[in-house]
Order: C-alpha cells, then structure tokens, then sequence
C-alpha cells in the first residue's frame, strides 16, 4: 500500500497502513536453568542408553547457543507471530463467571495455528533440527495435537516426519491422524503396552536409538531425558510471559489463582514459569480417570511414586515391584502415567498444588465452557475447567480472580464426546 | 565366582566368550533353559528381570517380557529362583534402573548378591548416573558391566571402561536388541576401540543373531553375548532342549569346529 496522503492527490481518511507483519512477540529473557545434570529439586537427569548421550549433548549445546542468540530468537518469535498466530488473547469469561462466582480469564491457545500450545515448542525445535542439521523428525502423539504440530512444523521446513501414536489413540483421535497424513506425515500405529502415550514415546525412543545420527526426537512435552524438560519449557514459557503481562494490563495486577491441565505437563509449565515468582495460587490438574480411587487415573503427581521413566526420574504411577502401570483417561493428551521432572519438582518444594478431574468432571467442563461462552474446549483442558467449577466456592474462594489455560480446542474431540453422549 | 576374573581366564586361556540372555521368568522351566544353556558350552549367563518399558529391547524381548510379567513375575520371584541355580558359571542380571531405583540401591544391590548374581547391567543407567547403583554395587560385591555404542567417543569410553566391571558391553550397532540379516560393520570398530581402552574382556552384544556372525565378531571381540536369536527361539516353543541345540551352535562356531 503506497502512502496517497503525500502524493497530492485527494486525501483518503488517515487510517494508517496495517503492518504487512505483526510486530514479534516479545520473549522472555531465558529462565533459569536445571542444575548440571539437569535435576529439578532432585528429578530429571539423563537415564537413557548410552547410543543417545551424544545426542543430548548435542542438543544441549546447539540449544544453549541458540537460546541466547538474538537471530535464533528473532526467528521464533517471528514465527510464533506471523505464523502460529501469536500472541494469544486473554478472554475475560463474564457468563461462567457469573455461573461460578469467581471471574475467570482465558489464556487462548486454543487460537493457536493447529489449535493448541504444542505449536510453541514445535517451532522452536524445528528451528533447532535445522539448525543442527538434521533431515528426519520423530515425535510421539497421545492426542494427536503434539504429533499435527509437529507434521506441521514439518510441512514447512521440509523435514521428513514420522509420528509414533497408540493404536488406541488412532482410534480415538482418528481426525488428528488424517491431518498428520495430510501434511506428509507417516503416522505408525504402536501396538506395545497399552498402546496408549507411553507406549509412543517407547518407540521413538527406540526409533531414535537405531536413527539418532540422522533424527531429532521432537519431544512433545517437557518430560524426557535431560535437556529436553528444560527447552520444551523455555519453548512454552511464551504462554506465561504473555499471561503475567496480559493480566497485569487487563487487571492491574496479578490474578489470585493459575490453573492449567496437566499431562505431561508442557502447557501448564509454560503457563507457571511466567507466574512462578508472583503470589498467585498455581494449581496443575491431573486426569482422574475413573476416580482417584478406582486406581484408573493418570494422577501422577498425587498417586505416582520416585522412578525412572524416558530417562527422566520423576513421578510415576507404579505397582509393588516397580513395573510402570496403565493410565487412564477420556483424554489422549493426559493419559500418561507420568510427570515432567519440573512438576515433581514444583510439587516437592510446595510451589504447585495438583489435583484432579474425573472424566465426568471433564465433561461437565467440556458442556460447561462450551455452552456459557461459545468455547469448545479440548478435554485436556476440560479438565481445568470442570475442576474450577466444583472447586469455585471452596477450594477457590468465591470472589477470587482466576486465569485457566486453555490449551487446546475441542474439535478433536467433537466426535468422542458425541458419541459418549450418544450412548447415555 | 566372580564374574570378570572368570571370564578373563577363560579368554587368557584362548576361548571365546559365549554369554547367552535368557528372560526370567519366560515359561515354568527358564531355569532348566538356563541349566541346559550352560551345558552347551556359556561361559556366563544373563539374566533379564522384566521390565514394563524396555527401551532398548526389540520386538522379541519385548514379547519375552510381556509373557514373563502376565505370568505373574516380578524382580523377587526371579532372585528366588535363580538362587537355587548352581551352574557353576557366573551369572549376570540384565534391567532397567527403575527396578533398581524403586527397590533401592543397596537392598537391590545385596538381594542380587545373596542370590547369587555376580554382575548387572543396566542399558538405560549412562556413566553419568551410574554412581548411586556402581557405589553400592562394588559394596555388595555386585559387578557393575558399563556398556559402549559405537558413537561414544574415545574420552568417554576411556570413562566408561574405567567404571565397567565384569566385562565391558560392546553395542555392535546402532540400534535396539533383535536379531538382523547380518553382522554390523560398526561392530569390528566399536570392539577394536574398546580392546584398545581395556584390558577387560569386551563382549559384542545387540543384533548377533547367528554361529557365523558370532564367529566373525570374536575375530575382534573376546566374544559375544546372544539375545534375541536364542529368545526367539524360545518363545516358539524350543524349550531346553532346543535352547541347548542353539547354543552349542554358537559355541561350536566360536571354537572354530
Ligand atoms: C490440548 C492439549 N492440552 C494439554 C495436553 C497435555 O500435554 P501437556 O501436559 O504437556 O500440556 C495435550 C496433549 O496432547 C493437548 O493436546
């Protein structure tokens, strides 16, 4: 658009010009950083085979690089803009909040390109594969949306892509691997265990073991070995930068309470990293599956106990002997008998509070958001949602201000939920 | 008996070293399959306790391990039974360190011990986490058995030969546990590097699937360890009888008869 103002002809009403691009988001500086052997209050660490250790150096190296680099980190923010549609608006919730009695905010990543925070990291260590030179890209998808974002990502660099999915999870989120396919995507169905999360990331690893000269592993959220927990956090950490400033503008002030979905635990991470040092309240939810009781949970944090799994030691849901059990949920992205190494951590020194949501309080939360404010939640983040409105009253005062992260969106999961419903 | 003075002297004395994997617990009569194993000519014996979530373990142990743990077994049912094995060589476990970690160190450690279990390995327990176990193994007397790939580099596998006991665990390939078409080409190098970084025994271990690939492997290495190739077989039914036909296959060819 040429500027007609100045060119002597008739004046057109001064609006200016839009930018052709957004303005970059801003990063954060980077956050601090696990202890040399990666350990968070003692977890984390590196427990993998030793045909991986000079990968994960390498990785930690080109990432410590990368990460204090003005180039790189002008890059990823111009494609978190321009590209992943950052930033993500936070949405003040006046019909829910009337509802409940505490005003909730949303932290939007639900508008992300691809339709949830995954994007975030995925961007960042496709930039990374580039930059070590790497042609071939493996991830592990429980949902799905960690295994579109990563096809996408993908897509656009020109990297081969191989996503590693539970066959019960092809099943569930059969949209999600058309997409994949879609975008040039091999998705191999895993048929090991309990052909769910866990068993995905099995076989990548074991992927990566016979491939890792030539493949980076696109670890989905921040769990793994040593130093994946602590880029996939940095990578995320745009989420809570922007939500501490957001509700600082919007607020004044920080909110009392920071919710957010729990899994593997990426989103919720990114989301606490940017209020870890405020005074709000930051409460992680776990899947309850079936209820706590039932022993049919993926309530890692609250049932799960020391161990070591995909290289990290955490908290795991384990039986006498230490095999690692099944988890359960209605959601593919929580069904996960683990935590990332930050949350055991968090949790150990006190800083983070975990509790869970049932399935049937996920969906409460999914019918809920959906019909109060036009918002079809994923059931990840349903789970948030569906906790905050039996907590809202008791264990979150009436009155309080509370931000939820929505992590994703519910298209992915239209037609489960339909056909539960179906069948009541 | 002790694993590394054993194997030592049998490879001082111009044998090449056989040491088979047998999953515990996989089918009522493993210990017989461990006993007839060692008829045909092992020179030690691995013992797999299973895990859920073996990452460095293809299609075939996996499967083993499946069957093992859907029969009931769990680390202690294991050490039972291995206890009462006398088979006059020694006898090696083969986990994953949750196991070790959820029992503890120390006791996991001494049970080993008082089993009568002369060594461990652990493929997703790297140098630079293995002190907590290494510490408490050297004090149960439990040799610790470090493995190298053929990407680590030299500095490191000078490391890791230093803090391995028993034998050092050559990885032939890049790549998990399971039996492939032939022997790989980084397995020569990764055993030459290795010989030259100890005075250990060094055994080549992951992907030797047959007596011919073993045989060319101990042109290099002081000899092998065999997995898949024998749990395969198992698995279809082989049993005692059929394990014993395999291994003395491997032994003949190491002999050179
Ligand atoms: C929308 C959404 N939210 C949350 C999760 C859980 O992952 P994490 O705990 O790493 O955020 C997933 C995982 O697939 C997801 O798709």
């Amino acid at each position: 658009m040429t500027d007609v103002a100045t060119s002597g002809t008739p004046a057109t009403p001064a609006t200016p010009a839009p930018p052709a691009r957004g303005r970059p988001v801003t990063l954060g500086p980077p956050g601090p950083e696990p202890t040399a052997n990666g350990r968070f209050e003692g977890f984390g660490g590196q427990f993998v085979p030793e045909t991986l250790i000079p990968a994960l150096e390498e990785l930690e190296a080109e990432f410590r690089t990368a990460w204090t680099s003005d180039g790189f980190r002008a890059e990823f923010a111009d494609l978190l803009t321009n590209y992943a549609g950052r930033p993500t608006p936070v949405t003040e919730c006046a019909n829910l909040s009337d509802r409940l009695g505490v005003r909730v905010l949303l932290k939007r990543e639900d508008l992300t390109h691809t339709g949830s925070h995954k994007i975030n990291n995925v961007l960042g260590q496709a930039l990374l594969t580039r930059r070590m030179g790497k042609r071939r890209v493996i991830a592990e998808t429980g949902a799905g949306q960690h295994g579109v974002a990563t096809a996408t990502a993908c897509a656009l660099f020109g990297l081969d892509c191989t996503v590693f999915m539970g066959a019960v999870d092809v099943e569930r989120q059969a949209l999600n691997v058309w997409r994949m396919q879609l975008l040039g995507a091999e998705v191999v169905p895993v048929q090991s265990g309990s052909r769910t999360l866990k068993d995905a990331v099995n076989d990548a690893l074991r992927d990566w073991v016979a491939t890792v000269e030539s493949t980076h592993y696109c670890i989905g959220s921040v769990v793994g070995p040593h130093p994946y927990p602590w880029i996939v956090r940095e990578f995320q950490r745009v989420v809570g930068d922007e939500a501490r400033a957001q509700c600082l503008a919007h607020l004044g002030r920080d909110p009392d309470v920071v919710i957010a979905c729990v899994g593997g635990g990426s989103n919720a991470i990114g989301t606490f990293t940017g209020f870890v040092d405020s005074p709000a309240r930051l409460i992680g939810v776990e899947a309850g599956g079936l209820g706590i009781e039932s022993g049919r949970h993926g309530a890692s944090v609250a049932r799960g106990v020391p161990g070591v799994l995909h290289g990290a030691r955490s908290l795991f849901l384990q039986d006498e002997a230490g095999q690692i059990l099944e988890a359960h949920s209605i959601s593919a992205g929580l069904d996960y008998p683990g935590v990332g190494p930050e949350h055991a951590g968090l949790a150990a020194a006190g800083r983070a509070e975990y509790v869970s949501a049932t399935d049937e309080v996920a969906l409460e939360g999914f019918r809920l958001l959906s019909e109060t404010e036009g918002i079809v939640p994923a059931l990840e983040p349903a789970h948030a949602i569906g906790w905050l409105a039996r907590a809202a009253g008791n264990e979150v005062p009436a009155g309080a201000t509370v931000l939820v992260t929505m992590s994703g969106r519910g298209d992915k999961d239209a037609a489960q939920v339909a056909e539960i419903l179906r069948l009541r | 008996m002790n694993l590394g003075p054993h194997l030592t002297a049998r490879r001082d004395a111009g044998a090449s070293l056989l040491v088979p994997y047998v999953t515990g617990g996989l089918g009522d009569d493993w210990t017989d399959v461990v006993r007839a194993v060692v008829d045909a000519g092992a020179d030690a014996v691995e013992i797999g306790i299973p895990f859920s979530d073996p990452v460095m373990d293809g299609p075939t142990i996996q499967a083993a391990s499946v069957r093992a743990l859907e029969a009931g077994t769990t680390p202690t049912s294991i050490l039972g039974e291995v206890r009462t094995l006398d088979v006059g060589v020694p006898l090696a476990v083969m986990t994953y360190c949750n196991l070790v970690f959820h029992a503890g160190c120390t006791r996991f450690a001494e049970a080993l011990h008082d089993a009568g279990v002369d060594g461990a390995i652990l493929p997703d327990l790297p140098l630079g986490e293995i002190d907590e176990w290494a510490d408490a193994a050297d004090a149960a007397g439990v040799e610790t058995v470090m493995l190298a790939a053929p990407n680590t580099t030299d500095a490191r596998l000078d490391a890791i030969c230093a803090r391995s006991r028993g034998f050092l665990y050559g990885v032939s390939l890049m790549g998990i546990t399971g039996e492939r078409d032939s022997l790989a080409t980084s397995a020569g190098e990764i055993a030459r590097r290795a010989k030259a970084a100890t005075d250990l025994p060094v055994l080549l271990g992951v992907g030797i699937s047959t007596p011919e690939q073993a045989a060319d492997a101990s042109q290099v290495a002081d000899g092998v360890v065999v997995g898949s190739a024998l749990i395969a077989r198992l698995l279809d039914g082989a049993g005692p009888d059929g394990a014993h036909d395999l291994v003395a296959a491997f032994r003949r060819a190491l002999d050179g008869d």
